[in-house]
């Protein structure tokens, strides 16, 4: 199944960004060894040179596992129809073990480059450069997960194989693969909104606690993630089937898909970029303690965290409006989706 | 508005005016960019767009197709299968299709021959498709004849002609009676190529296939999906090796980019000097430069996309038709539907912005890096 | 205002060519004043003046630009200090070819995120005090020498910095051109600017608007009044 143009070029995508990070790692060495901001010496200017490459290269990589994840998405919905039993990208992504994992380490990538990047931004302000060691320690852990996310992907690719024909006979004897399309949703609808709903009015407390006190920026990072994997959680058990107005159709994906007007993207969009400044904001705000950070890290933090919180307020609404507008009733009373309003649309 | 905006604003014009300044390189840049992007985003549409074609032909087919299978051979199969399948709960209907190919001589060409239920066509009639319309200049009302299996002559009036709309199954088709059919094969009647069956319920085609399986045991049982399913990978996998034997131009194209961006001339150099000496730094000439190659990539995409669409739309893809479409003889003509995809428009990105950014990143970083002090040594 | 002590610049360092420009200087610029730098070719004036000007960083020594120690600074915050602090005019002038003078002079300030209309506006009244205001829409290259300098000199006072640095600015002009230019030195002595300048033409260093000379010779100071 290798020979699919979008599985080249997700190949590809992954390989060269990998070997991007993976180059820099010498020079990583080679900062945690020798770096010292004081010194005018020509290897330390050298070294200077070289961070503007990394962290452009860093910014390359973050944008192709932005449109990765997004082209592995799309794929795996399209290629669906090779499968028995797949409906949608759901069924691809079950037609092996590693289509899942895949997906996730995705995310993972992405997070950890994002969490990166904003690192060497506040990096970058405090004149001494003082988390350029941490930085160049987190880029030499950040080459090992690259590395994995590649491989996994290359495992589910390669054990990809289509129900095609064969000469002799139909696939229907040739060892049925049944792959169960709808099984990840687990949890009720109520439940799930419940918690969104929860975790949600959490973050905005805290979020604005943080933007008023300057503190609670990593409980707040914490809590991003969490709202991130709840949200996840929400859209698959609650939201997508309000969507799709079918009470069994429980897919994270088909949201992006043209037939449902691209809504997916106005979800994900602000959730992923919410999770990952909020993650920012956790990363800016202990920088502070040192001092040529103490005035840029708490600005940065609130900038981020800020961000962040009208991320997630734009995701809430946009959820509330899906639920809002669909002819699907779940919930006979709905409490959650007047708690959820109150909240999401409360807030800046 | 905030000084980021005016920042990028200020920046992105200054990126026009050099990019205006140096015309020569930046047209030489954009023809070869457009030209690759015209090259894989026509090999992409092309394929899309005849996989397309070969879906919507397919939801009219049948939902089950029942063959008689002899020694791992396709047979004629006998009509009391026919009888034993439409016995079977479930099975909406089931007709015996009459099919097969032709070689004229006249042509040097295959047609496909079949036997349309309805509506019927009368014996001595024939209905023919676009590419043999070519082949023969046949227009309706001229006869043509064939030698049947036994040497005997055949003759068809030609009744009408199949439009080009749909094309690329019915180029090469030639519509007979059932006893013209017969005559010329010689195939006993009470035979068929195959059966035709149409499912009451769609959840139940797998269900069914098992059944017929279990009763007509020398059979083999083809479902509309699996053909569907065959034609999808068949199509990616073409497309996919058309990617791979251009992967070559693209690492020539990349290798290209590369050599452009790093073989700066002593203006440019000096330019970039000037630049950090009056206050620029790094990453503001590294942003320059990188929308520099934004804008060319956004062009190029552009145009390059926009002349494979023609191309594939509108001039009927010249360039790729043998490579693509396969062994037949008789190419059809006709203009595919258009059509364009997200993934395909993702993919296409992939393959050429990517690795035109990938390969100009290090020599813009080394342009970059420059010493501010340098205009004044 | 801008205090050196015992800085050194070394090129190629580590390499077989290596070649020292600068072996310590102790030296201090005082604000609103013009300072001249002289000495013969390769005597380290420029080397100096690019030192002091926030354009390269010292091997070794302290520079303290008012109380700030800014020798060890990375490139980043030099540069950030050196936009808004120098403005520079280069012995070649170093304009950019094929775009008029008017965005010559702008370009120093497009990195600092100013709005478009505001910036044209301040260029034009610099070009009129400057007295090339027809010239704006010209391109670069066709200006004489002294309008090049003059478009150079506004380009250096875009970002209304408080020092202006001038590498041998007399060097390509003919005495009319220079003492012109000296006039605009008075002018901008005379608004509160601090001028630095390299030179060894007698007509700058023996001129009454420059109140100190510091001569160099083999990147060591040898006097300074």
């Amino acid at each position: 199944m290798l020979f699919q143009p979008a599985i080249i070029a997700l190949l590809l995508a992954s390989l060269v960004g990998t070997m991007m990070v993976v180059a820099s790692v010498p020079f990583a060495v080679r900062v945690l060894r020798r770096w010292d901001t004081a010194s005018g010496s020509g290897d330390q200017l050298d070294m200077e040179k070289r961070t503007y490459l990394v962290s452009t290269l860093l910014v390359v990589v973050l944008l192709s596992e932005l449109a990765s994840l997004v082209l592995f998405v799309f794929n795996a919905d399209r290629m669906s129809s090779l499968f028995v039993g797949a409906m949608c990208a759901v069924g691809t992504l079950n037609v092996n073990d590693f289509g899942f994992p895949t997906l996730y380490l995705k995310i993972i990538v992405f997070f950890a480059a994002s969490a990166w990047l904003v690192l060497n931004h506040v990096d970058s302000r405090g004149y001494d450069y003082p988390l350029v060691r941490v930085k160049y320690g987190a880029l030499m852990a950040l080459a090992p997960l690259m590395m994995g996310a590649a491989g996994v992907q290359l495992a589910y690719f390669l054990g990809l194989r289509a129900d095609v024909i064969a000469s002799c006979c139909s696939t229907l004897f040739s060892g049925a693969t049944q792959i169960t399309s709808d099984k990840l949703a687990a949890i009720p609808p109520e439940v799930s909104l419940m918690a969104l709903a929860v975790v949600l009015g959490l973050a905005m407390v805290v979020g604005r606690r943080a933007l008023v006190t300057g503190r609670g920026g990593v409980l707040y990072a914490i809590l991003s993630i969490i709202v991130f994997a709840v949200a996840m959680e929400a859209v698959v058990a609650a939201i997508s089937v309000y969507v799709y107005e079918m009470p069994h159709h429980h897919c994270p994906f088909c949201l992006l898909k043209g037939e449902y007007g691209h809504v997916g993207y106005a979800l994900y969009l602000p959730l992923f970029a919410a999770a990952a400044l909020g993650l920012g904001g956790g990363i800016a705000q202990p920088s502070a303690r040192f001092a040529s950070l103490a005035g840029a890290a708490p600005r940065i933090m609130r900038r981020c965290i800020g961000s962040s919180m009208a991320g997630f307020g734009l995701f809430g609404a946009v959820a509330v409006w899906l639920i809002w507008r669909s002819h699907l009733i779940l919930i006979e009373q709905s409490p959650v989706n007047a708690i959820l309003l109150n909240l999401s649309g409360g807030q800046p | 508005m905030s000084p980021w905006v005016h920042k990028q604003r200020n920046l992105l014009d200054f990126t026009l005016s050099s990019l205006s300044r140096r015309k020569g390189k930046t047209l030489g840049m954009m023809v070869v960019y457009t030209a690759i992007v015209f090259v894989l985003a026509s090999v992409m549409l092309f394929s899309h767009a005849i996989r397309r074609e070969a879906a919507v032909v397919l939801a009219k087919s049948p939902e089950v197709l029942v063959q008689r299978m002899v020694a791992g051979r396709h047979d004629l199969i006998p009509a009391r299968h026919l009888e034993a399948v439409k016995g079977i709960r479930g099975v909406q209907s089931a007709e015996g299709r009459l099919w097969g190919y032709l070689f004229d001589p006249a042509a040097v060409a295959n047609y496909t021959l079949m036997v349309p239920t309805n509506p019927r066509i009368e014996p001595g009639k024939v209905v023919i498709g676009d590419a043999v319309v070519r082949a023969r200049s046949a227009d309706p009302g001229d006869l043509m004849s064939f030698r049947a299996h036994d040497g005997a002559l055949v003759q068809f009036r030609v009744d009408k002609t199949i439009s080009r709309e749909s094309a690329l199954v019915s180029a090469d088709l030639f519509l007979v009676s059932e006893e013209d059919f017969r005559r010329l094969f010689g195939i006993a009647p009470g035979l068929f190529t195959d059966l035709a069956i149409s499912v009451r319920n769609p959840r139940e085609v797998v269900k069914i296939a098992e059944k017929i399986d279990a009763a007509l045991p020398d059979t083999r049982i083809i479902l509309r999906d699996e053909i569907l399913r065959t034609y999808e990978s068949v199509f990616d996998w073409r497309e996919g090796m058309l990617l791979v034997l251009l992967a070559g131009s693209i690492l020539a194209f990349a290798i290209f980019s590369w050599e452009k961006a790093s073989g700066l001339s002593a203006e440019e150099k000096r330019e970039i000097g000037i630049l950090k000496a009056v206050g620029w730094e790094t990453s503001d000439v590294i942003r320059l430069k990188m929308l520099e190659g934004m804008v060319v990539s956004l062009s190029a995409f552009l145009v390059g996309y926009l002349l494979a669409y023609l191309h594939v739309f509108y001039f009927g893809a010249g360039l790729f038709e043998p490579v693509l479409k396969g062994w037949a003889v008789l190419y059809p003509k006709y203009k595919l539907t258009p059509f364009v995809d997200e993934l395909q428009v993702a993919t296409l990105f992939f393959f050429t912005v990517f690795p035109y950014t990938i390969a100009t990143v290090v020599p813009i970083w080394r342009a970059a890096i420059v010493d501010p002090d340098t205009v004044m040594r | 205002m801008i205090h050196l002590s015992d800085v050194r610049k070394a090129f190629n360092q580590g390499k077989s060519n290596e070649f020292w420009a600068l072996k310590g200087i102790d030296l201090s610029v005082k604000a609103g004043k013009v300072t001249v730098f002289r000495g013969p070719s390769g005597s380290g004036k420029t080397t100096l003046l690019t030192l002091v000007g926030c354009l390269a960083r010292p091997t070794s020594g302290r520079v303290r630009l008012r109380d700030r120690d800014i020798s060890g600074l990375p490139e980043r915050f030099l540069t950030d200090i050196r936009r808004s602090t120098f403005g520079f005019v280069f012995q070649q002038f170093n304009l950019l070819k094929g775009i008029s003078a008017l965005e010559n002079v702008m370009i120093p300030a497009y990195p600092l995120g100013r709005d478009r209309k505001d910036l044209a506006r301040r260029a034009h009244e610099l070009m009129e005090s400057l007295d090339i205001h027809a010239k704006a829409q010209s391109n670069a290259e066709w200006l004489s020498g002294g309008e090049a300098q003059r478009v150079a000199i506004a380009r250096a006072l875009i970002n209304d910095p408080e020092v202006v640095i001038a590498d041998e600015p007399t060097a390509n002009l003919d005495s009319e051109r220079s003492r012109q230019f000296l006039g605009i030195v008075e002018a901008l002595k005379a608004s509160g600017k601090t001028v630095l300048m390299t030179s060894h033409d007698p007509l700058v260093c023996d001129t009454a608007v420059v109140d100190h000379v510091v001569s160099l010779r083999d990147g060591q100071l040898v006097e300074a009044r």
